[in-house]
């Protein structure tokens, strides 16, 4: 586009190191600090030189901490079960309910579609707590306050707004003319919508899914006002265990890197869509 | 879309089942929905009422006291303006940072694709988390960030611990998880502008600072909005990073509306002040929504058209 001086081209290059190692550096640290005894992490000056160890994720997978004090039973694997359910349920019944309504607010504008979609999406802009401190009250006179049940429930104001109007985007940008054809052919609305739009929208479908499994895992507040301990995901697990380990820095670590690899993964997996997702398909990537 | 009301006309046979489809198909998604519109009418009472879960018995309607205390409560202006200094300081530090870092990679490389995607990773961790990561990395006895500002002469420097730099702490967690936020949204904004007007400038020899502040912002301008409103909205409710970090404190340094409700609600079992807060919130966040989704629908057409 323009010529570019070895000045330039040095700046732009030491500009973007030094951006790679702020937003690298923090990962890189707490995983090389997960595989670090606290006799290793205390050392002064820190060094990147030391002996592995898997000390950290064997506690945590076995559940047992050994320490000067005694043995202390850790629940983190039970967080982390917590999550992977609490996601994959989430997720799947927030699909189940706003893809058929996705596709209704795509194909029919019908009376009141538009505000609909909005209310449905203005939960995405609300304070959680504004609801979060009466359903605490609520879940107890119906009995939902310990089950999985109410939080999948709850956590479909994180899932439906993300599924609803990133899924209604990919059928409105498929034809409709190959569905009508099909109608013509004497199919019903279901076969149509079931062979046709949502073979056409799978991709879509398959990324809002990814990105709603992502945002439920990262939640915080929901289960951290509305969770009994042993219903709790890694997000709040994680901070409880920070107090009731105190010391315990290397298993800390251990703990975070076990709690961020899935997202990690699936953000890399998916990072296609990942523009699209975020701003609710406000900008195409 | 002309072509689809001409071909909707054949299939219409069935004129009731037809109509229904779509209510009858968008109806479970509404139901599940309409459970949480309760406990929002719910908090609006609460708001106006004199309500400590402390003193059950003298909970009555006091209405709007608990919002005329505001007026003359200075934690509540503290609330106000520290809400207001967090949200302004990350957004404007993300933004500048976000255009800056997308403009490093607007040419398409390999390895521009490769760090941009490196990137995306601390925005897909949970700000929670990353508030723990900070935490051990800011940790005065073996923090490496600790130890680092100690080798440039920062002795003894507490991070999150100190309220001097507290506020400082979480806006840097909050610039590490939301930043990539910003820069892939501007990315994508910026590889998709037309390439003449830029050709063009560069046959003319117009000067590159023209060109960025006469061509490139204006267009990316919808993008920008875009990203500050997104932010905005969530940077003014932000609670999983402060509250992870440093539970509001220390002190109250940090008590920003939706910490200050939670505490509110769960320490001082203040129903009625948590719930006025969040109404409050409820209503800046609401204004700031619909500025945003004029905006934000006119650029969604816009994308659609493009595309």
């Amino acid at each position: 586009m323009e010529t570019t001086s070895t000045l330039e081209k040095t700046l732009r290059l030491i500009a973007l190191t030094l951006v790679v190692i702020f937003f690298m550096f923090p990962i890189f640290w707490i995983f090389l600090m997960s595989f670090q005894t606290n006799e290793t992490i205390l050392t002064i000056p820190p060094s990147i030189i030391f002996t592995p160890t898997l000390s950290n994720y064997a506690a945590l997978i076995t559940g047992k901490l050994t320490t000067a004090a005694g043995t202390l039973d850790i629940a983190f694997m039970r967080n982390l079960g917590n999550s992977i359910f609490l996601s994959v349920t989430s997720v799947a019944l927030a699909l189940v309910l706003g893809v058929p309504a996705a596709y209704a607010f795509a194909r029919h504008k019908f009376k009141g579609s538009e505000d609909i979609a909005f209310t449905l999406l203005s939960f995405r802009f609300a304070p959680p707590l504004l609801v979060l401190l009466p359903l605490t009250q609520y879940f107890q006179w119906l009995g939902l306050s310990d089950t999985y049940f109410g939080l999948i429930w709850v956590y479909q104001l994180i899932c439906l707004p993300l599924i609803l109007w990133i899924v209604r985007g990919y059928f409105e940008d498929i034809s409709a003319d190959v569905e009508y054809a099909y109608r013509i052919a004497g199919h019903s609305w279901f076969a149509t919508f079931r062979k046709i739009a949502l073979p056409l929208a799978g991709p879509g479908i398959a990324a809002a899914g990814l990105l709603a499994f992502i945002f439920a895992w990262n939640n915080f507040v929901f289960a951290l006002v509305l969770a009994s301990a042993d219903k709790q995901p890694v997000t709040v697990g994680a901070l409880a265990f920070v107090t009731s380990s105190g010391i315990q820095y290397g298993q800390i670590a251990s703990a975070i890197v076990l709690s961020v690899t899935p997202t990690l993964a699936l953000a890399l997996y998916a990072q296609r869509y990942l523009v699209e997702g975020l701003s609710l398909g406000a900008v195409k990537g | 879309m002309a072509s689809t009301a001409t071909l909707r006309k054949p299939a219409s046979g069935f004129r009731i089942s037809r109509k229904m489809l779509p209510y009858v198909l968008s109806l479970p998604a509404l139901l599940v929905c309409i459970g949480i519109l309760i406990p929002f009418f719910t908090a609006v009472i609460y708001s106006f009422q004199r309500y400590r879960l402390s003193q059950p018995w003298a909970r009555q309607f006091n209405w709007g006291e608990n919002y005329l205390n505001f007026f003359t409560d200075p934690a509540f202006w503290n609330t106000l303006k520290v809400s207001l200094l967090y949200a302004g300081i990350t957004v404007t530090l993300e933004l500048l940072l976000g255009l800056g870092i997308a403009l490093l990679l607007q040419r398409r490389s390999t390895v521009n694709n490769f760090i941009s995607i490196m990137l995306l990773l601390p925005l897909m961790i949970a700000p929670a988390l990353a508030a723990l990561m900070w935490k051990l990395m800011t940790n005065p006895s073996f923090g490496i960030l600790s130890y680092l500002a100690g080798l440039i002469g920062l002795h003894d420097f507490r991070w999150a611990s100190s309220p001097s730099t507290a506020l400082l702490t979480v806006v840097l967690v909050d610039i590490w998880v939301y930043t990539p936020f910003i820069m892939i949204l501007l990315l994508a904004g910026l590889r998709s502008l037309p390439t003449q007007p830029f050709e063009a400038a560069a046959l003319d020899g117009v000067p590159r600072t023209f060109v960025f502040f006469r061509i490139t912002l204006p267009m990316l301008t919808p993008y920008i909005l875009t990203a500050t409103l997104f932010r905005l909205l969530d940077s003014i409710q932000q609670f999983d990073i402060i509250y992870a970090m440093t539970q509001g404190g220390p002190g109250n340094t940090l008590t920003v509306f939706q910490v200050e409700a939670y505490l509110n609600f769960f320490q001082s079992t203040n129903v009625g002040r948590s719930a006025a807060l969040m109404v409050i919130l409820w209503a800046i966040t609401y204004l700031l929504s619909n500025i945003f989704i004029k905006n934000w629908l006119r650029l969604r057409e816009r994308a659609r058209g493009e595309a």
